[in-house]
C-alpha cells in the first residue's frame, strides 16, 4: 500500500561533532503553540496543569513534567513540547499544530555556549541564562528559540526550512571555536 | 642589535621570517618590528605621498610609519603595523608603496617635488578638465601615492563574530586596568579585560621601575594570573576595542590568528560587541613627536618606543642614540638604556632649567633643529645659545610630552577639554554614559597614580551597579609604586627651515598647515580636510595635537580656542572582511528550502530566488535546449492535464478566536465576518495610506477559524502588519494567530484532470458538489491529516492539497508521479508565471507598492459598509482619477512580437520620450495557449482605452513593439474552467 | 544601541525595528477628515529631546513595543508594550 514517509527537517545533515562539541537533531515531538484567548490566562493554566501537570511560563521560562516541557515563546504565546495538548485547553486558548514547523536541534558539550555567542546577541551568561530560561532571539541572521536544557546542553529551534542555514551557522561556529583550542 | 637582557622574548625559541624577500631570525614574543631592529634593518616603508624613506617610529598600535602587507592573494593584509604584527615561523611581509624597491623606488622624485605637492595641492591642480579627472588624475595619483593595496581576490580567511556581556568591562591592562579589573571582580562583577597587546601589562611591560617592591613586570604577571584564576574575569587580549557605541555597547576586534600560522575552521579575526554594563577606560597615554626638520628619517623614533624595545625586546634600535624631548620621561629613558648598556651620544633636554643626574652628555635648553642621513639617520645637529653641533647618532628618541588616548570617551560627540597642567587634552567626566577614563588616558600619569584611579573607577562602576550588596567589597591593598610629578614644558614644533613633519603616515608638515591658515582654512576641521592632516589609517594619534599646536600659533589663538578634531571609531583600523564576519557565500543570508527541494535538485530544475526561498525555474526534459521549451510543455500540463506545482512558499497564518472575522473585516478591504464556514474568499489588503500591501485568499474552516495566505514576498511584512493592528489597533478584539507557513507542504494540483488525480490519494474521493470551486476541508491524503483547497492560480480546474511538513516530500513525489502516469507533471515558476498573466492575475510585479486598489480595478472589493485598513486614505483626491495608470493587457500587433517587461508604454505616434511617458509592463510572458507574447502593464486611462493601439519601448535593450491594449483577462474571462 | 523589551529584558537593537512616532497608534474613526488622516499618515514633529516611538521586537517575543527615546543622546526612557499603552488610553 502507498503511504507518505515522513523526512525530518535537518534529515541527512545531523549529527556533527567538533572539537568538544556536538550538534544533533532532537526527535521529531508533538509542539502546540499555546495562545491564551483574552482573559483567559487562569483558566488556562488551571486547565494546563490538571491536563499535563504543568504551570504557565513566565517570560524567559520554561516549566516541565516529564516528558512534557512547556516553553515560553513570546508574547502572549508557549509552546507545548513533548506530549499531544489536550483537546480541552482549546477552549481557553487558540492550539496551532506546530510539529513540523520547526527544526528542532541540541548542542552540548563543554563550548557550547561559546558557539552560541558566536551566533546569538543574547547574554547566555549563567546568571542571565540559567538552566531551564528560554529565549526567543536571534541566531545569526535567523529568529530561533533558544532552550537551555542543561549546563552546557542548549536547544536550538529554527524554522524547517532554514534548517540546512541553522545548521551551516552552528557548524562555522563549532569550527571556529575548536580551532582556537588547537 | 640583540641586547643581554631578561625581556619578554623567549631566546630558546627561534622564529624564521621573511621581510621583502630576505629571510631573517628572530624570537618568540617579538614583533616584526622589533626582529628588523634586532637584525638592523631600519628602512621599512615608503611615505605616501613623497616616497621618502621611514623607519619605525613606535611600539604600539599608533605606529605610522611601518606599515606592511602580510600575506597573498585572498590572504592578504596591507597596512599591517610592523609594530603590532608578532613573528611566526613561515611569516611572510613586504613593504608598500615603492617600485621597484624599497631600497630604489622611482617615486621618490616626488620628494624633490615637495614644494608642488604641499596642502591643496590636488585642489588646486587637478581641477580642469572635468573628464580628466576620473580617468587620469585620480588614476596617476593612487597609483603615486598610497598606502597598501588589497589583491582584488575574493577573501579566503575566515572572519569571525561574536557577543560578549559584562557588569564591567576593563580596557587596557596597565597599572591602571589591572586594578580596575581585580576591584571589580572581586567586588563580584562580571569582568571582561580587554587588551590590545599579546600579554597583559600595559607600559609596565616597557619601563623598569617597581611596584609593591618587585619589578613592575612581574607585578603585572603576578596581577595576570591572580585574574585569570578567577572564575568571573574573562580576559581578552589581541583585542582592540575599535568602538563607543549607545547603550553601553563596544566594538572589538581581536586579532585571533595574525600571529601564528591559519588552521583549518580557524578565524583570522574575530569582531566582538560587547554589551557592558559599566567600563573602564584605561588605555594609557601616547607618546607624541616633535616637529622639527627631517625628523622623519629612518632612525628618528619616540623616546618611548627605544625604551620598548630595549626593556621588552632587549633590542637596541641603534649604537649611537639621541634623547630629545621637553618633559622628564627622556632622563628615564636614558637611564634604562645605561642601564642596559646602550651608548647615549647626547640627552636634549628643551628645557632651559632641566638638570640630569646621569652621566651622559647633556644640553639643556636646547634643540634639534635638523637631522642627516637619507635612508638611515647620520646625524643630528643640536642647538642652544651657545651655537649649533652635530652630533653623529643613528636613532634618535623624542619626546613632546603624552596625550591621554581618550579617543573612545569622544565616540558619542563628547568634546575633550584642555588641561594646561599636562598640555594636553583630558576627558571630561559623562563623555559616553557608563564610562569612567582613569589613569594615563585621563592625565593622572605616575604609577601611583594610575593604580589608585583604576581602584577608584572599579569602586564606582560597582557601586553604580550595586554590587557591593551582593558580595562584601574588599577594598584591594593599594601597592606601593612611583608617584613623582610630571613636568612639561610645550615644544610643538622646533622653529627655522625646511620640512618638518607632523603627521608622518600622510606627508603633512608644519609648512602645511601653516599655508592652510595663511589660505583662510582656519577652522580646525578645516585645516584638516585642506592638509589630509590626521585622515590617514592612524587618523592622525601622533600629529593631531601637535597639528591644532600649530594652527593656534599660525592663527594667533590658544589651543582650547582652536579646538580638537573629531575622533570616530574605529579606534584602529578593521578590515571589512571583520565586520561582515561570516556573512559571505552561504552565510550572507538564510537560505529556505521547500520541502520538495531534494527532488527537485534531482529532477536539475534550475532554482530562481523568491525572497529566500529557492524554487524551481523549471524542470528540464531530455532533448529541450531552451527554458521556452519546458516552460511552453509545462503550462500544457496545466492547460491540457494536471499539473504539480510546490506553492508552500505562501504565506499561511492560522487565524482564531471570537473576532476572527471582525479582525479580517480590518484587515482586508472586502468583507470575511460573512464567509461561509468550508468556503475560501480572495482578498485584498491596503496599507494604511491606502495602496496595496498584498492578497491572496483566506478560508474558514470553523466559525472561530481561517487560515489566510499571503503572497511569498509579503509573508513577513504582513504577520507583522497583524500584530500591529492586533496589538497597537484593536487589542479589545479577542483574536490570536500563528505563522503555519512552515508547518505544511502545501502543493498546487491544477488542470482539467486534477480531481482524478487526488481521488487516488484521498480517503473519502471527492466530486464538484462537495467540492465546488473555493470549497475548503480537512481531508486525509493517505491516512494522513490534510487540508484541501479548491483555489485557481491558473484558471483551471485547480486544488491546492497540504499536509504536515514532513510528509512534504513523500507526497510531492507522489502527486508527480501520478501526473506524469495522466500526461501531466511538475511545473516550475516560469509555467506558473505565463498561466496566472493569461488569466491577468496579479503578483507583487503589478502590487509593488505605488498602486491602488482602483489602479488594479479592484476598486469594487473596497466595502463600503465596513471601515478597513486604508480605507480613509484610499478615498485621498488623486488616487481615484481617470487618468491615473491602470493595469490593462497588452498583445503585440505588429512585426516585432517582444514583449519585455520593465518596457515603457507610448501612445502610437509619440515620440518616446519621458515627457511622453504613458506607462509601462510589469509582466511578460509567451502564451503557447494563445500563441503571442502576452504583457501586463499600467497604462495611463487604461481602462477606457481597451482596442486601442500603443507603443511598447524598450530603451535599455532596444526593442519597439506595436501593441493593443485589452482587459488584462487573456483566457477564459468567464472563469468557466476553474468552475468545471 | 540596547532597548529593554518588557517582556525579553534588554538586548540588542538589531533584534528590533523601528516604525516611527508612536501617534501611529491614534488611528483616526471612519469618518475621519482628510486633514487628520493627512495628519496620522504624514505629518510628524521632528523632535530634538524625548519623543515616542513604536519598536517591533521581529526577532525576539514578537511585542509591538512604545518606547521613549532622546533623539539628542539616543538614550531610552520607558518602553512599554503597545497593547498595554493601548487598553490604558481605551
Ligand atoms: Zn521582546
Amino acid at each position: 500500500m502507498t503511504e507518505l514517509k515522513a523526512v525530518s527537517p535537518a534529515a541527512g545533515l545531523l549529527p556533527l561533532s567538533i572539537g568538544g562539541v556536538t550538534l544533533r537533531e532532537d526527535e521529531m515531538r508533538p509542539l502546540t503553540l499555546i495562545a491564551p484567548y483574552k482573559g483567559q490566562e487562569a483558566a488556562l493554566a488551571k486547565a494546563l496543569s490538571a491536563a499535563h501537570g504543568l504551570s504557565w511560563p513566565a517570560a524567559g521560562a520554561t516549566s516541565a513534567n516529564g516528558a512534557a516541557r512547556l516553553v515560553w515563546f513570546g508574547r502572549n504565546a508557549a509552546i507545548l513540547v513533548g506530549v499531544q495538548a489536550a483537546a480541552k485547553l482549546a477552549k481557553h486558548a487558540a492550539l496551532t499544530d506546530q510539529s513540523d514547523a520547526w527544526s528542532c536541534v541540541v548542542l552540548e558539550g563543554a563550548g557550547a555556549r561559546d558557539v552560541l555567542a558566536r551566533l546569538t546577541p543574547v547574554d547566555l551568561r549563567d546568571g542571565a541564562f540559567p538552566l531551564g530560561a528560554t529565549a526567543r532571539t536571534e541566531v545569526f541572521h535567523m529568529a530561533c528559540s533558544i532552550t537551555r536544557l542543561e549546563a552546557e546542553s542548549w536547544q536550538i529551534m529554527g524554522f524547517r526550512s532554514m534548517a540546512k542555514t541553522l545548521v551551516h551557522d552552528l557548524k562555522t561556529a563549532m569550527e571556529g571555536v575548536a580551532a582556537r583550542a588547537l | 642589535m640583540r641586547l643581554e637582557g631578561e625581556g619578554l622574548i623567549n631566546r630558546g625559541r627561534k622564529v624564521s621570517f621573511r621581510f621583502d624577500g630576505h629571510s631573517y631570525e628572530g624570537f618568540e614574543g617579538d614583533t616584526l618590528a622589533s626582529a628588523l631592529l634586532a637584525n638592523g634593518v631600519k628602512l621599512v616603508a615608503r611615505s605616501f605621498k613623497y616616497h621618502r624613506p621611514r623607519g619605525i617610529l613606535t611600539a604600539g598600535s599608533e605606529e605610522p610609519n611601518a606599515l606592511v602587507t602580510v600575506g597573498t592573494g585572498g590572504s592578504q593584509d596591507p597596512n599591517v603595523r610592523a609594530t603590532v604584527q608578532e613573528i611566526y615561523d613561515g611569516l611572510e611581509a613586504v613593504s608598500q608603496n615603492r617600485w621597484p624597491s624599497l631600497d630604489f623606488d622611482v617615486m621618490a622624485v616626488n620628494d624633490l617635488g615637495a614644494p608642488f605637492l604641499g596642502a591643496g595641492f590636488y585642489y588646486k591642480t587637478f581641477m580642469w578638465p572635468k573628464v580628466f579627472w576620473e580617468k587620469l588624475y585620480e588614476p596617476v595619483i593612487r597609483r603615486a601615492a598610497g598606502l597598501g593595496a588589497i589583491s582584488g581576490d575574493p577573501v579566503t580567511d575566515k572572519y569571525e563574530r561574536g557577543f560578549a556581556h559584562c557588569d564591567v568591562l576593563v580596557i587596557g591592562s596597565g597599572p591602571t586596568g589591572l586594578m580596575a579589573a581585580l576591584t571589580a571582580a572581586e567586588a563580584g562583577a562580571d569582568v571582561i579585560l580587554a587588551e590590545e597587546d599579546s600579554t597583559l601589562g600595559g607600559r609596565l611591560l616597557s619601563e623598569s621601575g617597581e611596584i609593591d617592591g618587585v619589578p613592575a613586570r612581574d607585578w603585572a604577571a603576578a596581577m595576570a594570573e591572580r585574574l585569570a584564576e578567577m572564575g568571573n574575569v574573562r580576559i581578552m587580549t589581541r583585542t582592540s576595542v575599535t568602538g563607543a557605541y549607545d547603550g553601553g555597547t563596544y566594538g572589538a576586534l581581536e586579532r585571533v590568528a595574525h600571529h601564528r600560522p591559519l588552521a583549518k575552521g580557524l578565524a583570522k579575526e574575530c569582531f566582538w560587541k560587547i554589551a557592558a554594563k559599566r567600563t573602564v577606560l584605561a588605555v594609557g597615554a601616547l607618546e607624541r613627536p616633535i616637529a622639527f626638520q627631517n625628523n622623519d628619517r629612518p632612525g628618528v623614533m619616540m623616546a618611548s618606543a627605544v625604551r620598548a624595545y630595549v626593556n621588552r625586546w632587549n633590542v637596541a634600535p641603534g649604537q649611537k642614540i639621541v634623547l630629545f624631548g621637553n618633559n622628564d620621561s627622556i632622563h628615564d629613558v636614558a637611564a634604562d638604556l645605561l642601564a642596559a648598556g646602550v651608548h647615549i651620544a647626547a640627552l636634549v633636554d628643551s628645557r632651559a632649567d632641566a638638570t640630569c643626574q646621569l652621566d651622559v652628555p647633556f644640553y639643556a635648553g636646547a634643540q634639534i633643529v635638523g637631522t642627516e642621513g637619507r635612508k638611515a639617520l647620520e646625524a643630528v645637529s643640536i642647538s642652544r645659545a651657545s651655537g649649533v653641533e652635530k652630533v653623529a647618532a643613528d636613532c634618535l628618541g623624542m619626546s613632546g610630552g603624552w596625550n591621554p588616548t581618550l579617543h573612545l570617551t569622544c565616540h558619542m560627540n563628547g568634546r575633550p577639554e584642555w588641561n594646561e597642567a599636562i598640555a594636553a587634552f583630558v576627558p571630561k567626566v559623562g563623555m559616553v554614559p557608563g564610562l569612567i577614563a582613569a589613569g594615563a588616558c585621563n592625565g593622572a600619569f605616575s604609577t601611583a597614580a594610575c593604580l589608585g584611579e583604576g581602584v577608584g573607577a572599579a569602586q564606582a562602576a560597582c557601586d553604580a551597579l550595586g554590587l557591593q550588596a551582593k558580595a562584601p567589597k574588599r577594598a584591594p591593598e593599594m601597592p606601593s609604586a612611583e608617584d613623582r610629578p610630571y613636568s612639561i614644558a610645550p615644544l610643538w614644533a622646533v622653529a627655522g627651515k625646511g620640512r618638518a613633519w607632523l603627521d608622518f603616515q600622510n606627508d603633512v608638515t608644519v609648512k602645511d598647515v601653516k599655508q592652510a591658515a595663511a589660505e583662510n582654512f582656519r577652522s580646525v576641521e578645516h585645516m584638516k580636510r585642506y592638509t589630509t592632516q590626521g585622515m590617514a589609517t592612524d587618523q592622525g594619534k601622533n600629529s593631531n595635537v601637535q597639528a591644532l599646536a600649530v594652527l593656534a600659533d599660525a592663527t594667533g589663538r590658544g589651543i582650547p580656542e582652536t579646538g580638537t578634531t573629531t575622533y570616530r571609531p574605529p579606534f584602529t583600523p578593521v578590515a571589512v572582511a571583520a565586520m561582515a564576519a561570516g556573512a559571505a557565500d552561504k552565510g550572507f543570508a538564510p537560505e529556505r528550502f521547500t520541502t520538495s527541494h531534494r527532488l527537485t535538485v534531482a529532477a536539475n530544475a534550475p532554482l530562481i530566488e523568491a525572497g529566500l526561498w529557492y524554487r524551481p525555474s523549471y524542470f528540464p526534459k531530455a532533448g529541450e535546449t531552451t527554458w521556452r521549451q519546458s516552460c511552453d510543455r509545462e503550462v500544457g500540463y496545466v492547460r491540457e492535464a494536471v499539473g504539480i506545482c510546490d506553492v508552500s512558499t505562501l504565506g499561511k497564518i492560522d487565524i482564531k478566536g471570537r473576532d476572527a472575522g471582525a479582525f479580517l473585516d480590518l484587515l482586508y478591504t472586502n468583507m470575511f465576518s460573512t464567509l461561509k464556514v468550508g468556503r475560501v474568499r480572495y482578498g485584498l489588503m491596503l496599507r494604511e495610506d491606502g495602496h496595496v500591501m498584498d492578497d491572496g485568499t483566506t478560508a474558514r474552516l470553523a466559525d472561530d477559524h481561517f487560515v489566510m495566505t499571503t503572497t511569498t514576498a509579503a509573508a513577513g511584512e504582513v504577520m507583522k502588519h497583524m500584530e500591529f493592528v492586533s496589538q497597537g489597533l484593536r487589542p479589545d478584539l479577542d483574536v490570536r494567530f500563528a505563522s503555519v507557513t512552515e508547518q505544511w507542504a502545501q502543493f498546487a494540483v491544477a488542470g482539467p484532470q486534477a480531481r482524478d488525480l487526488l481521488n487516488g490519494l484521498l480517503d473519502s474521493p471527492i466530486d464538484g458538489e462537495s467540492w465546488p470551486f473555493m470549497a475548503c476541508g480537512d481531508v486525509k491524503i493517505l491516512g494522513v491529516d490534510g487540508r484541501l483547497f479548491r483555489i485557481s492560480f491558473s484558471g483551471e480546474h485547480a486544488y491546492e492539497v497540504a499536509v504536515p511538513a514532513r510528509y512534504g516530500e513523500s507526497l510531492f513525489q507522489l502527486l508527480r508521479a501520478r501526473a506524469e502516469a495522466m500526461g501531466g507533471g511538475a511545473y516550475g515558476m516560469e509555467a506558473l508565471n505565463v498561466l496566472r498573466i493569461e488569466k491577468g492575475f496579479i503578483t507583487h510585479a503589478e502590487i509593488h507598492g505605488r498602486v491602488t486598489a482602483f489602479d488594479i480595478g479592484m476598486q469594487g472589493m473596497m466595502s463600503k459598509k465596513k471601515d478597513f485598513i486604508g480605507k480613509g486614505a484610499a478615498a485621498r483626491p488623486g488616487l481615484v482619477e481617470d487618468d491615473r495608470e491602470m493595469l490593462v493587457g497588452l498583445k503585440p500587433v505588429g512585426a516585432v512580437k517582444q514583449l519585455l517587461a520593465g518596457a515603457h508604454l507610448y501612445n502610437d505616434a509619440a515620440e518616446p520620450t519621458r515627457p511622453n511617458n504613458q506607462g509601462y509592463l510589469t509582466s511578460v510572458g509567451y502564451s503557447p495557449t494563445l500563441g503571442s507574447y502576452l504583457g501586463l502593464g499600467f497604462l495611463k486611462g487604461g481602462r477606457a482605452r481597451h482596442g486601442g493601439i500603443v507603443q511598447m519601448v524598450d530603451h535599455v535593450r532596444g526593442v519597439s513593439t506595436r501593441c493593443e491594449v485589452c482587459h488584462p483577462v487573456f483566457l477564459d474571462p468567464e472563469g468557466e474552467r476553474s468552475r468545471d | 544601541m540596547r532597548i529593554a523589551c518588557p517582556l525579553c529584558g534588554e538586548r540588542d537593537s538589531r533584534e528590533f525595528s523601528y516604525k516611527g512616532h508612536a501617534l501611529a497608534l491614534e488611528r483616526p474613526g471612519e469618518d475621519a477628515s482628510l486633514a487628520v488622516w493627512d495628519d496620522y499618515l504624514h505629518n510628524r514633529e521632528n523632535v530634538a529631546g524625548v519623543t515616542q516611538e513604536l519598536w517591533f521586537h521581529d526577532f525576539g517575543c514578537g511585542s509591538w513595543l512604545v518606547a521613549e527615546r532622546n533623539t539628542v543622546t539616543h538614550e531610552f526612557g520607558a518602553v512599554k508594550l503597545a497593547q498595554d499603552v493601548k487598553e490604558a488610553r481605551a
